[in-house]
């Protein structure tokens, strides 16, 4: 006879947000309430936030976060960049969350670690569907030992 | 007075899970993967009060065949992209053989599982497995679609599009770039 333990609630993929606009933020949640993936969402008003939420001495970490780029105090490229010199945060997928659609803007944060990048959508179901998508890839990449160092995704 | 502890979640877990068979008289072995065999079957009661006990510790008992099963059509599926010759099966017919289930129901219970078909659990597979070629080896986009069981690169380079938004060759391309600077930061 065989059994398999697992810490309860392993199944829940943990997810952060850092948006400064609160409609953004709003609209975010709401998405993703209508997902069928269960999640649990951490909200942030901007850059300075998240990292001291990263940083609390007994966090636990999300699988994936959420990062818009124009935030005041700190922006979302330093965020990105202090994330992945961490060696702490590495297991943290990180999805910038943005209305730019610069090609070198988009390039620039893959090569400085961003695993996805994420057109902000104009209307709802849009923004559902694409934070579906998000979710459901990044969620293979949680439980099916997919290469992590390669995982980008550019929606 | 306070004192700070460190504590490794390993080794508490397994002890925990030591002292509570032990205490029910269950000779056992406790695998590093979370697996613990059982030496003897246990009655209704008894696994009742292990479950019981263990909860309060926040262990909890996967009698959850299903999650089992969903891993197994995983592995099937990597077994079969790594055999490395091209497929004579589809991926169905090939699932079904080696598991002994129906597709309809091997299929159902994956999406269920893991939010994603096994259609696209195997594209995305694939992708991963180009990906890491393109990554650390100088092959071709030709001999990786090759490898692969691509009819063409053509087909090769939408699916990849498709699934990570990006071309292959700008994938290099950041990959490049990423090593490049770490490179600079060293």
């Amino acid at each position: 006879m065989k059994i398999q333990s697992a810490q309860t609630g392993a199944q829940i993929l943990n997810i952060a947000l850092a948006d400064d606009d609160e409609d953004d933020r709003q609209f975010f949640q709401d998405a993703i309430e209508d997902i069928s993936i269960k999640t649990k969402l951490s909200l942030l008003n901007d850059g300075q936030e998240l990292m001291d939420y990263l940083n609390l001495p007994n966090v636990v970490l999300p699988n994936l976060v959420f990062l818009d780029l124009n935030m005041p105090i700190k922006n979302g490229m330093q965020c990105l960049k202090e994330i992945r010199a961490n060696a702490d945060l590495d297991k943290v997928c990180i999805a910038i969350y943005s209305t730019s659609c610069s090609e070198n803007d988009i390039e620039d944060t893959f090569v400085n670690g961003a695993n996805i990048y994420l057109n902000k959508p104009n209307n709802f179901n849009k923004l559902r569907d694409s934070i579906e998508k998000v979710l459901q890839i990044n969620w293979q990449y949680h439980t099916s030992n997919l290469n992590r160092d390669n995982f980008l995704l550019r929606l | 007075m306070k004192i700070n502890v460190k504590f490794d979640l390993d080794i508490t877990c397994k002890k925990v899970l030591e002292e509570q068979l032990n205490k029910l008289d269950i000779p056992h072995t406790i695998y590093s993967s979370g697996e613990v065999e059982l030496k003897r079957m246990l009655s209704e009661e008894e696994l009742e009060e292990l479950s019981g006990n263990l909860s309060t510790y926040g262990i909890q008992i996967l009698n959850d065949q299903k999650i089992a099963l969903v891993q197994r059509i995983k592995n099937t599926i990597n077994e079969m992209l790594e055999a490395d010759t091209p497929q004579a099966h589809t991926v169905s017919i090939y699932l079904s053989e080696k598991l002994n289930y129906s597709y309809t129901y091997l299929s159902n219970l994956f999406s269920e599982a893991t939010y994603t078909s096994i259609e696209n659990f195997v594209i995305l597979r694939k992708v991963d497995h180009a990906k890491e070629l393109m990554a650390n080896t100088d092959l071709t986009l030709t001999e990786i679609a090759y490898r692969l069981n691509y009819s063409s690169v053509a087909h090769l380079s939408s699916q990849f599009k498709k699934t990570t938004g990006l071309t292959p060759t700008k994938f290099q391309r950041i990959l490049e770039k990423r090593r490049g600077k770490r490179i600079e930061t060293i």
